[in-house]
């Protein structure tokens, strides 16, 4: 049964992804290192076979990912010979600007968001793909795959351009720029069966294993380093658990899970009760935010 | 197991939100942190009272939860064990019609809300005549709110009736009409036999796992628009794109349009690999026996069936910006992977969208259907779009905000545009100019009434005459007494006035002469329109600048005194906009130089 699906969703990606190619001055491809950006790499492979991809990845490093996710960045680029950037916001790290110390939505906001926005300015890019999905949250699902962005970065969700068919309007003036989401209308349950039908390579974090972590607002947060102080009467305990998704490692939640192969992962997703997004501390800001957010420049 | 794109569409307040977010729940695709928040919105927003507000679960955007409606399209996702859904929920406003047609136009079945207490709407209509002219052949009439009618069996058949008749003409294959209350969970999923025992037919889920949902492109012979030439290394050259229509096998013969060159298929590459065969849908890279040459734009189709060529269309174009078409002016477009500059050379008739009668118009506004005929700049490969939708449906660009404001589908291709080819004249452009020993152009004077246009045109001239060149003046007021005497001033009419003088001095240069055109020309598309007939270096924009005050301190006619007393409607600098140049050949400063200094300018541009 899978195939079907995956030819349909596979070609609509891949028609996107060269649509760009096609008609961009200078692209780039955002890799945040999770899933996702997995699949959007593999495809954007599969797009230009057997040539190179004919455009650079961008990391945004915030300087707090989990260590596992940036060494598996640069196995991959060493593996598969992609050109690879990676960016830090230099004011944020010169001020050491961190979520523990100035909190989830400053950080956020400065070694995230910022750093987007620079990183596309100093390198003139005028169009860059995400790895968003429509069915991740409720302002996304409205957000048109080819989403037109203002000088200054900026989304107006009430004048997105109509986008009819496959016929995506890629004209822009000096300034103006376009966020391109090859992924759209994939669902999470779809980017892990194809992970398992195409046997994409993902960073180990998404498999279940003890892990050192500690319980913080009822939430398992990874002690990937020692930058993660204690508070009093918390404690650090081994258990067994895996991540929905990738982040900045103290504001990434794991679950509990004794999925370690990709077929429990699958299982697992399809009966899941809460939402992927539900371990991601930022998004819990209230209602709206990440549309606020998005307003602002984030992906 | 195949997957169903769909829509919900109808008028404001019909229920489509709340029918989608009942949708969801009941197919068990609302996460438990996704209802806790549902819970909290419900409260803060919500329109129930006590009860859930389904609604707020696909109303995403601030905007669409503070005011509780719907503006933009959203999709969603949901499966059962018969078929995957992507569902549109799109936002019933007028206002917002555009968005509703992006949700559409990649739909294969429209579930279409009707309020039982209101009936068949307006909306309603418009929204039916945008389902059937985006080519969708099966719709579920679903009457909601029947809870509100007491689940009265005579007013769901009322409106069934009435929409029956109404909806003749559209060409549905299929009319489903299902009576249903999304609020309160009938007939969605299962059968509501114990308030509507009347009701026979099938709930909406089943409706929608049942509906046919195959393309009827994969039964047309193979047609692929080249998106991408993949070149990597001089061992490969490949073509790229997403098959539009039919399959292709290794060996198939194929013809490129609109060259018209011929060869075989030898290689088809699908993601990593070879494939011995590939269909409609399908991205791939052919590879063919030849060195031929193909790019972006051209069509790949089966030999025997090779898609056909053309510059002139008849077809049905939906307006969506607030900024009128205007017949004559310059839109860029896309069909398919072809990028072209296009004009609607004629509004044939606007749809009202209430009756369905033929009415006349001159141009066109936001949320207004057409017939028009339509102009490309260029020979592009098509299909009819109810024979092929990607080969058949184009979309309009406003070229200077860059904002896409029309979507058209291709009826058919005007015969002149097939059968008129250019003839190719042996007496060429550049022969006649050299007989006259100079090279031909056109001189474009553009500025404010009064600003000195004519003054200076006839001086150059005879400069130029004494030189012995051959020369010829278009000047604004003369040409108005003649060939456009026809046309007032409305912005419409100021388009075609440029048009057609930009065409006459485009014959004119043809002949060799060197042309000057004297008009205010006020727009910068016009302008850009009258640039894009000559070849490059021929058009040469002069900008006579003098400020507003000085032409009307100087007011030669008496024009500006009559505009300022409002006898004179849609003049320039007044009550209509002058656009200036950005970057013209030559800049003109008239309060800073003679008009004879002016010619020194220009007349030493033309020598060098």
């Amino acid at each position: 049964m899978g195939h079907a699906i995956f030819s349909e969703l596979e070609s609509e990606s891949i028609e996107i992804i060269r649509e760009v190619a096609a008609t961009a001055a200078k692209p780039v491809m955002l890799y945040s290192i999770g899933k996702d950006s997995s699949v959007m790499l593999r495809l954007a492979l599969k797009a230009f076979y057997p040539g190179p991809i004919p455009f650079p990845l961008m990391h945004i490093n915030t300087g707090w990912k989990f260590r596992e996710m940036i060494a598996f960045r640069d196995r991959m680029a060493a593996e598969i010979g992609f050109e690879l950037i990676s960016y830090t916001n230099p004011r944020g790290a010169a001020e050491g600007i961190g979520p523990i110390t100035h909190g989830s939505a400053y950080h956020t906001d400065v070694m995230k968001t910022e750093a987007l926005k620079q990183a596309l300015d100093l390198y003139g890019f005028d169009v860059a793909f995400g790895g968003a999905r429509r069915d991740e949250e409720k302002s996304r699902a409205k957000e048109r795959i080819f989403s037109f962005r203002a000088p200054g970065h900026r989304w107006d969700p009430k004048a997105q351009r109509p986008e009819l068919w496959n016929l995506y309007n890629t004209r822009i003036n000096t300034g103006e720029t376009i966020r391109v989401f090859p992924l759209s209308n994939w669902t999470e349950a779809d980017i892990w069966a194809y992970i398992r039908q195409e046997n994409i390579p993902i960073v180990p974090l998404y498999f279940a294993s003890k892990r050192p972590v500690v319980k913080r607002y009822g939430q398992l947060i990874l002690l990937d380093d020692d930058r993660l102080p204690l508070e009093p009467g918390e404690m650090a305990e081994m258990r067994m658990v895996r991540f929905r998704t990738l982040g900045c490692y103290p504001l990434t939640a794991a679950i509990e899970s004794s999925a370690t192969t990709l077929d429990a992962i699958v299982a697992e997703t399809l009966g899941a009760t809460t939402s992927e997004r539900q371990g991601r501390i930022i998004d819990h800001d209230g209602a709206g935010s990440m549309e606020r957010k998005k307003q602002e420049g984030y992906f | 197991m195949d997957t169903l794109r769909f829509i919900t569409c109808g008028s404001v307040d019909d229920g489509k939100s709340t029918l989608i977010g009942r949708l969801l729940y009941e197919t068990k695709l609302i996460f438990e942190d996704q209802l806790e928040a549902l819970k909290a919105d419900s409260k803060k927003f919500g329109t129930q009272g006590e009860r859930l507000d389904f609604a707020l679960l696909v109303d995403g955007l601030q905007a669409e939860r503070e005011q509780g409606i719907t503006i933009d399209v959203a999709y969603r996702f949901f499966a059962t064990p018969m078929r995957r859904f992507i569902v549109a929920d799109t936002p019933g406003h007028e206002q917002y019609t555009r968005n509703m047609a992006t949700g559409a136009s990649t739909a294969q079945a429209a579930v279409l809300l009707i309020d039982a207490r209101k009936g068949v709407l307006t909306q309603t209509k418009r929204h039916s005549r945008i389902v059937s002219m985006l080519g969708i052949r099966h719709v579920a009439l679903t009457v909601n709110k029947m809870d509100l009618v007491g689940w009265s069996q005579s007013v769901f058949d009322e409106i069934e009736l009435a929409y029956r008749r109404f909806a003749q003409d559209l060409g549905f294959e299929t009319i489903a009409a299902i009576p249903l209350s999304a609020l309160e969970g009938h007939n969605i999923v299962d059968p509501s036999y114990a308030a509507m025992p009347w009701y026979e037919g099938q709930s909406l889920l089943q409706w929608l796992e049942t509906v046919p949902a195959e393309d009827r492109e994969a039964a047309h012979p193979f047609a692929m628009p080249v998106q991408w030439v993949n070149r990597p290394n001089l061992d490969f050259r490949g073509f790229s794109g997403r098959i539009g229509s039919g399959s292709v096998r290794p060996g198939d013969s194929v013809r490129i349009s609109p060259s018209g060159v011929v060869s075989r298929v030898k290689k088809i590459v699908v993601g990593s690999g070879p494939a011995a065969e590939a269909a409609a849908g399908r991205s791939v890279t052919l590879v063919l026996e030849d060195e031929v040459d193909a790019s972006r734009g051209d069509v790949i189709a089966t030999a025997s069936h090779p898609v056909e060529s053309a510059d002139q269309f008849e077809a049905a174009l939906f307006w969506m910006s607030e900024h009128a078409l205007l017949p004559g002016r310059p839109y860029a477009a896309l069909i398919h992977t072809k990028s072209a500059s296009v004009n609607i050379t004629h509004i044939k008739h606007r749809l009202d969208v209430n009756t369905g009668a033929h009415l006349a118009a001159k141009t066109l506004g936001l949320n207004e259907i057409a017939t028009v005929n339509v102009s490309f700049d260029r020979s592009v490969p098509f299909a009819p779009y109810h024979e092929n939708k990607k080969l058949g449906a184009f979309i309009v660009i406003d070229k200077l905000t860059n904002e896409t404001v029309g979507a058209g589908i291709i009826h058919f291709a005007l015969r002149r545009s097939v059968n008129v080819h250019w003839q190719a004249l042996e007496v060429t452009k550049a022969a006649r100019a050299d007989m006259k020993h100079q090279q031909a152009c056109c001189l474009w004077f553009t500025g404010l009434s009064g600003s000195g246009k004519s003054t200076i045109a006839n001086l150059l001239e005879k400069r130029l005459h004494v030189d012995g060149r051959h020369t010829y003046i278009l000047d604004g007021d003369n040409v108005r007494h003649g060939l456009n005497r026809d046309l007032g001033f409305t912005e419409a009419d100021r388009v075609e006035n440029i048009r057609r003088v930009a065409e006459v001095a485009k014959l004119l240069v043809d002949a060799g002469l060197i042309v000057i055109v004297a008009f205010i020309s006020p727009f910068r598309a016009e302008r850009q329109l009258a640039r894009g007939l000559f070849d490059a270096g021929e058009f040469i924009e002069v900008f006579v600048d003098t400020p507003l005050e000085e032409c009307e301190r100087r007011d030669v006619k008496g024009l500006y005194a009559k505009a300022r007393r409002g006898e004179l409607k849609n003049f320039t600098g007044i009550d209509s906009d002058y656009e200036p140049p950005q970057a013209p050949e030559i800049h003109l400063r008239t309060l800073a130089a003679k008009p004879e200094a002016c010619i020194d300018q220009i007349v030493h541009l033309l020598r060098s």
